[in-house]
């Protein structure tokens, strides 16, 4: 074995520097990366064709019936003729603008205060004891509940929605943040006492940049709370809005409503999820690339 | 620089306890006792969990003693001592700063504008030979540059007292020796007083003026040694040839190597109970 693996290692050190030239081997790096991609898609499509046309099959079989769990050709109807002739609440458009409206005004309230929250707590031990248990019983409290109190305090209007958006978005951006503030290296904290910094100075310089990786990782998972924190408020009680069409929907014994519904909110939340990774690549430019997109290993 | 008794730094009887989190009190340093003069290159050089580090904290003002005194210019230390710099034997550089912008904090923080504080970094980088890295990031940087980056960094505010807690301790041999030669240059220039802690002996000996050997747990000063060697030393890594650095360093190690062992032995001997302390 001892002497046999050094030979092995040889051998193939040799298959790539005396049969090819440089240029033969990048050719041929090119051409496995160009295969492996082909491959990764050709799956993802076929895994894609064998679910839908396994759907569409069994309902159209009757194995399944598509009175209680739709189909696609149905969806796919259904969502043309949802965005052709709208809704009972007007326009389809108008509904999606409404859910992303509040989406959007819950997200920037929770995001913004469980930052501010959250480097305030991480920093001031006092503050992290006195409110930590209350901030632990809010967070216990189911947020559907929270839900059906705004919407009684509120009303129907877009303020129940918001809140409660916020209110899910809130905890995940907090307790981030927190952690991010708490894990501030213990050296550069020194290091910029040292060197005369203010407490503000700190914060500025060193705190909110180093919690920043935290915080943004958060936003990803905050964005999807968003949307569901905004539709649950419009099941519960509302005059327009995505979540209003889905219960019409459902009231409706229209599955296929709901389904070409739920795939509008996937493709808002996807596109959300893009523009949410661009921020981090422009604010996180800093860091150095993570070994799995440093080298494309072949 | 007017007043030259700036940077004279006394320990006057210092002892130093923390409360483990098991509820025990360690005592991390015990009657520590001595004097770095301005413009005097000190290390401290001993065994591991000796409470170096314990005692740079509480010069800097970033920690209290529990008793004793520690005076700066002959002010006792309340609150962050003014006219300090640190170098961690990690960087304390922000990965998420420019090069340039790393230098150029020690003046922002003492209210300079942003132009200026850049010119000042900008020279200083280019003392520490780094222009053209400006625009650089920390993790684009080798560990050797890194380390001078941090030197820019705590030397650009012309402190009077520069601590240096095992500031080469990460680097190789070779990067270390380049190191300790830029450094003495550098500190030439300024000369501010230097606290340096190490547990390398021969760089405690090629470096300092003066050498404070401490004991292990609880740390207390076990004997201090001036070193006569000629200034400017030139190269770190011929005048460990030299017969009185041999001399001074076969001197200073059979003061250490008691220590040392009863360290180890202590550590290699059993589970270690107290937290640690350097």
């Amino acid at each position: 074995m001892s002497t046999a693996s050094p030979s092995t290692a040889t051998a193939s050190v040799d298959g790539v520097a005396a049969g090819q030239t440089p240029s033969d081997a990048a050719k041929s790096a090119r051409r496995a990366a160009l295969n492996r991609k082909l491959s990764v898609w050709g799956a993802r499509i076929g895994l894609a064709v064998v679910i839908i046309g396994g759907w569409q099959a069994f309902t159209t079989w009757g194995i399944v019936d598509p009175f209680f769990f739709g189909q696609p050709s149905g969806i796919w109807s259904r969502l043309i003729d949802l965005f052709q002739n709208g809704t009972e609440f007007g326009s389809f458009y108008e509904n999606i603008w409404v859910t992303i409206e509040e989406a959007l005004l819950g997200f920037a309230v929770g995001a913004v205060s469980g930052v501010i929250l959250g480097v305030l707590l991480g920093q001031s031990r006092f503050l992290a004891d006195v409110l930590g248990p209350y901030i632990k019983i809010v967070n216990a409290i189911p947020r559907i509940v929270l839900g059906a109190i705004f919407v009684v305090a509120f009303g129907i209007g877009a303020t129940p929605k918001i809140l409660l958006a916020a209110v899910l978005v809130f905890f995940v951006v907090f307790f981030n943040a927190f952690q991010g503030v708490r894990e501030v290296d213990r050296n550069i904290l020194a290091n910029a006492k040292v060197l005369g910094a203010s407490q503000l100075q700190i914060v500025r310089h060193v705190v909110v940049p180093s919690a920043l990786t935290w915080i943004i990782a958060s936003l990803h998972t905050a964005f999807g709370f968003a949307i569901v924190g905004a539709l649950v408020g419009e099941v519960l009680g509302a005059q327009q809005g995505l979540g209003l069409v889905i219960k019409t929907a459902q009231n409706n014994f229209d599955p296929n409503g709901v389904f070409a519904t739920m795939l509008v909110i996937a493709v808002l939340v996807l596109v959300a999820e893009s523009l949410i990774s661009r921020l981090e690549r422009r604010l996180l430019s800093w860091r150095p690339p993570a070994p799995s997109e440093a080298a494309n290993s072949i | 620089m007017a007043d030259a008794n700036n940077g004279r730094i006394e320990i006057e009887g210092v002892t130093k306890r923390f409360l483990t989190p098991g509820g025990e009190v360690f005592t991390a340093i015990k009657d520590v006792s001595f004097t770095v003069e301005p413009g005097q290159f000190c290390a401290v050089v001993g065994p591991t969990g000796c409470g170096k580090s314990t005692t740079l904290g509480m010069v800097s003002g970033l920690d209290r003693p529990s008793e004793g005194t520690v005076k700066v210019g002959g002010k006792v230390v309340d609150g962050i001592t003014d006219g300090v710099s640190f170098m961690f034997q990690a960087d304390a550089l922000l990965p998420w700063k420019t090069v340039l912008a790393n230098v150029a904090l020690g003046p922002i923080f003492k209210g300079a504008s942003k132009a200026e504080a850049q010119a000042r970094a900008r020279d200083w980088l280019r003392r520490v030979g780094l222009t053209g890295f400006e625009d650089r990031y920390p993790h684009q940087l080798s560990g050797g540059m890194r380390k001078r980056v941090a030197m820019a960094a705590a030397l650009i505010n012309e402190p009077k007292i520069l601590m240096m807690d095992e500031p080469f301790g990460a680097l190789d041999v070779q990067t270390k020796a380049i190191m300790s030669n830029e450094l003495l240059g550098l500190w030439e220039q300024s000369r501010p007083a230097v606290l340096f802690i190490t547990h390398d002996l021969d760089e405690a000996v090629a470096l300092a003026d003066k050498v404070v050997v401490m004991t292990s747990s609880p740390g207390t000063v076990k004997a201090v040694y001036d070193i006569d060697l000629p200034r400017p030393r030139g190269s770190v890594q011929e005048i460990r040839f030299e017969p009185r650095f041999l001399e001074l360093q076969h001197q200073i190690w059979d003061t250490l190597r008691e220590e040392v062992e009863r360290a180890y032995a202590r550590t290699a001997g059993g589970p270690v109970t107290e937290g640690k302390a350097a």
